[in-house]
């Protein structure tokens, strides 16, 4: 095999490696906003607001982390699965790979 | 018919419903054992996961702790359901594209070592351990409540059971069973949930009664609940950070329990049951959906309970209390030393007259009475059991007791609360075996199969494993009779060694390139000693809590940050990992892509 077609197949495999890591970069910082951020660390203030009834603070502890953490892997699941059918495309350009 | 009837019914009829399916799926080599064959479609396994997933802890302690504890209880909603996001992004797809069946496994490799492979054997026994006895604990107070035997009795009936289905069936048997187990405890959970909302504030959503008015009082619930708090000295059910969960102990279970949940061995093995990397991540929202289902109903049922165990216990005498006070007081998780007058007061003060017995015997309970109506008499000999139990930490009902209660408290049918009963023990049962079948893999595969005997048969393998699992099971029933605290207590225990232990050396030998050998190996011992002893020290040896305050439920963190440590402040000193492990990363960096597809037959075998 050619030094062109390693350097190309070496790049897509670094292409969508890094592509994944920044998407699980961004939804893991709405994770901890979320979670650790609205659900913790400014829970005492955000109890000055309420939803439907329910402090705001307390609201993210119990009801609204949970949502947003499922909202996050269905946007990872579909984001990833469409990453990896881009990956093997281009592979499947570059050509030869066995996927 | 009465509840005892009913219970009998429903547990009977799920029970056989179980090891129907356990029967029907069971399996007669390693793969399916552990594996189920990668035959699972995506939903049925997130549904699987979910029942998994959601243990006695979640089932019946959780929203009994959120009952009690008002916004601090929400840090256990959020780190489990925080730390599923965690396991599903961070590590899951990679542990799946490598392909083997355990954690320790993938420890063993990616470190080129045997002696990791041991330690993280050691570290996957002893976290599994922790979390089979909480669920132990819990069958036994389900059993001691509506079969009216001991709740010593009731574990060992759990035992029994759990011990044939998970030698029978393996993973494939397990896998259905927990799908139809997911179906049970989903509908005890919520049927009663309804009920209860519709009943207090008219609203068919326990979530949004959990923010409406009462029915016939004119206020919110939440808004009234503490109002009664603030009247009888309990502190405010709403406001964060009150008395010992200040925010840096939040902070810290939180987030225990969220790297905890990645690093816990039963739940990773899941990922491997699908068929292909884009069906695991399908699978990881199924069963984030399924587990959400329950999740946020939790808090709901806590605040209703709450208010509802006020209502009827406090200012009541004798004549006027409910039955199921007195269904509950037989079995020691709820005692009323009255101060004389006749009337019952429930308060967060001194003034306060419920309490559980925990874990003094029954002959030391029964001493303590004894003693409390001497001391009511004017007997010199006698003592106020108040503050005896008082000064034991007892004060108040017993936390596990609250969601198996509730049903009982606002007066649902009795159908309703034997379902209840049904549901806790296939949240309890599902978990447990699942951990058994990891405890019983660790062992028969990791250390037998891999260090012991390398030329060991399919047939020798499984008989291994099913030794394994008796042994094992033994071990958690006399861990359930013997419980070091509350059935999520133990949990998060568990939970922060995990933390501690794997989380840190599995996102580093997924994520780092460089980190070797000696380094995570010394890590991985670091951080789970430190968390076992700060946890023994603080629950046994009364030790203040002197790492900044933290108590030993969110210890688990400091141990995660000091394995951290160790493990990068070693690895400049000693050698990056050879070729060969370097290609390994690569390989499962692309989950599904240019390198050998998944191939378990291969990777359990050849090597």
């Amino acid at each position: 095999m050619s030094n062109s077609y390693d350097k190309r197949l070496k790049e897509a495999i670094n292409r969508y490696w890094k592509r994944n890591v920044t998407i699980m970069a961004i939804l893991l910082f709405f994770w901890a906003l979320a979670g650790l951020g609205a659900g913790v660390l400014f829970a005492d203030s955000l109890n000055a607001w309420s939803l439907g009834g329910i402090p705001l603070g307390f609201w993210f502890a119990q009801q609204g982390s949970i949502i947003v953490f499922v909202v996050l892997i269905l946007i990872y699941a579909i984001l990833l699965n469409r990453l990896d059918r881009k990956h093997h495309e281009e592979l499947a350009a570059i050509g030869g790979t066995e996927a | 018919m009465s509840v005892q009837t009913w219970t009998f019914l429903f547990v009977g009829v799920t029970f056989g419903l179980y090891l129907v399916i356990a029967w029907l799926a069971r399996v007669s080599d390693t793969k399916g054992f552990y594996v189920a064959g990668q035959g699972i479609p995506a939903a049925a396994n997130g549904m699987a996961t979910a029942a998994d997933w959601m243990s006695a802890a979640s089932f019946i302690s959780m929203a009994g702790i959120i009952s009690t504890l008002g916004y601090a209880g929400g840090m256990y909603l959020m780190g489990w359901t925080g730390g599923y996001v965690l396991l599903a992004l961070l590590l899951a797809p990679y542990l799946r594209k490598f392909g083997h069946f355990t954690v320790p496994d993938f420890i063993g490799d990616r470190y080129h070592s045997n002696t990791a492979r041991i330690v993280a054997v050691v570290c996957a026994i002893f976290v599994s351990f922790t979390y089979v006895a909480g669920q132990m604990r819990g069958v036994g107070i389900v059993f001691s409540r509506f079969l009216e035997v001991d709740v010593n009795v009731g574990v060992y009936i759990g035992v029994a059971i759990v011990f044939v289905y998970a030698t029978l069936g393996g993973m494939k048997g397990i896998t259905w069973t927990q799908v139809a187990q997911y179906w049970v405890l989903i509908t005890a959970f919520l049927t009663p949930a309804i009920a209860i909302s519709l009943q207090y504030t008219g609203a068919a959503i326990p979530q949004i009664g959990l923010g409406s008015e009462l029915i016939g009082e004119g206020t919110a619930l939440l808004e009234k609940l503490n109002q009664i708090h603030a009247d009888l000295g309990f502190a405010s059910y709403t406001e964060p950070f009150i008395g010992n969960w200040d925010k840096l102990n939040v902070f810290c279970v939180v987030l225990a329990l969220m790297a905890g949940t990645a690093g816990l061995p039963h739940v990773i093995v899941r990922f491997y049951t699908v068929k292909n990397v884009a069906a695991a991540r399908w699978s990881a929202f199924w069963a984030l959906l399924f587990i959400a289902f329950l999740y946020l109903t939790a808090p709901a049922i806590g605040a209703f309970a709450r208010y509802a165990m006020l209502d009827s216990l406090h200012g009541k005498t004798e004549a006027e209390l409910p039955e199921w006070f007195h269904s509950w007081e037989q079995t020691g998780l709820i005692l009323w030393l009255d101060d004389g007058d006749g009337t019952l007061s429930y308060t967060g003060t001194d003034t306060n007259e419920i309490f559980r017995s925990g874990n003094l015997g029954t002959g030391h309970v029964a001493q303590i009475k004894e003693d409390h109506v001497r001391w009511l008499s004017g007997d010199a000999a006698g003592r106020d059991g108040r503050a005896v139990l008082r000064q034991a930490g007892l004060s108040g009902p017993d936390r596990d007791i609250i969601v198996l209660a509730t049903p009982e408290m606002a007066g649902l049918a009795a159908w309703i609360i034997a379902f209840v009963a049904a549901g806790g023990l296939a949240a309890a049962l599902s978990t447990a075996s699942g951990l058994l079948l990891v405890i019983s893999s660790s062992v028969a595969h990791d250390l037998y199969f891999r260090i012991v005997n390398n030329d060991a048969t399919e047939g020798q393998r499984l008989l291994v494993g099913r030794a394994v699992i008796g042994v094992a099971v033994i071990i958690a029933g006399i861990l359930g009779i013997y419980p070091p605290g509350f059935v999520s207590q133990v949990v998060a225990f568990a939970f922060g060694l995990a933390a501690a232990s794997f989380f840190p050396v599995i996102v580093l030998g997924i994520f780092s390139r460089r980190v070797g050998t000696v380094p995570a190996v010394a890590g991985m011992i670091v951080g789970i000693g430190f968390t076992a002893m700060y946890i023994l020290g603080s629950v046994y040896g009364g030790w203040s809590h002197w790492a900044f305050g933290i108590g030993p439920q969110g210890i688990g963190v400091v141990g995660m940050a000091l394995n951290f440590a160790v493990t990068l402040s070693l690895t400049p000193f000693f050698p990056a990992p050879d070729q060969s492990i370097q290609e390994l990363i690569l390989s499962i960096r692309e989950p599904e892509g240019a390198g050998p597809g998944l191939n378990i037959d291969r990777s359990a075998e050849a090597d």
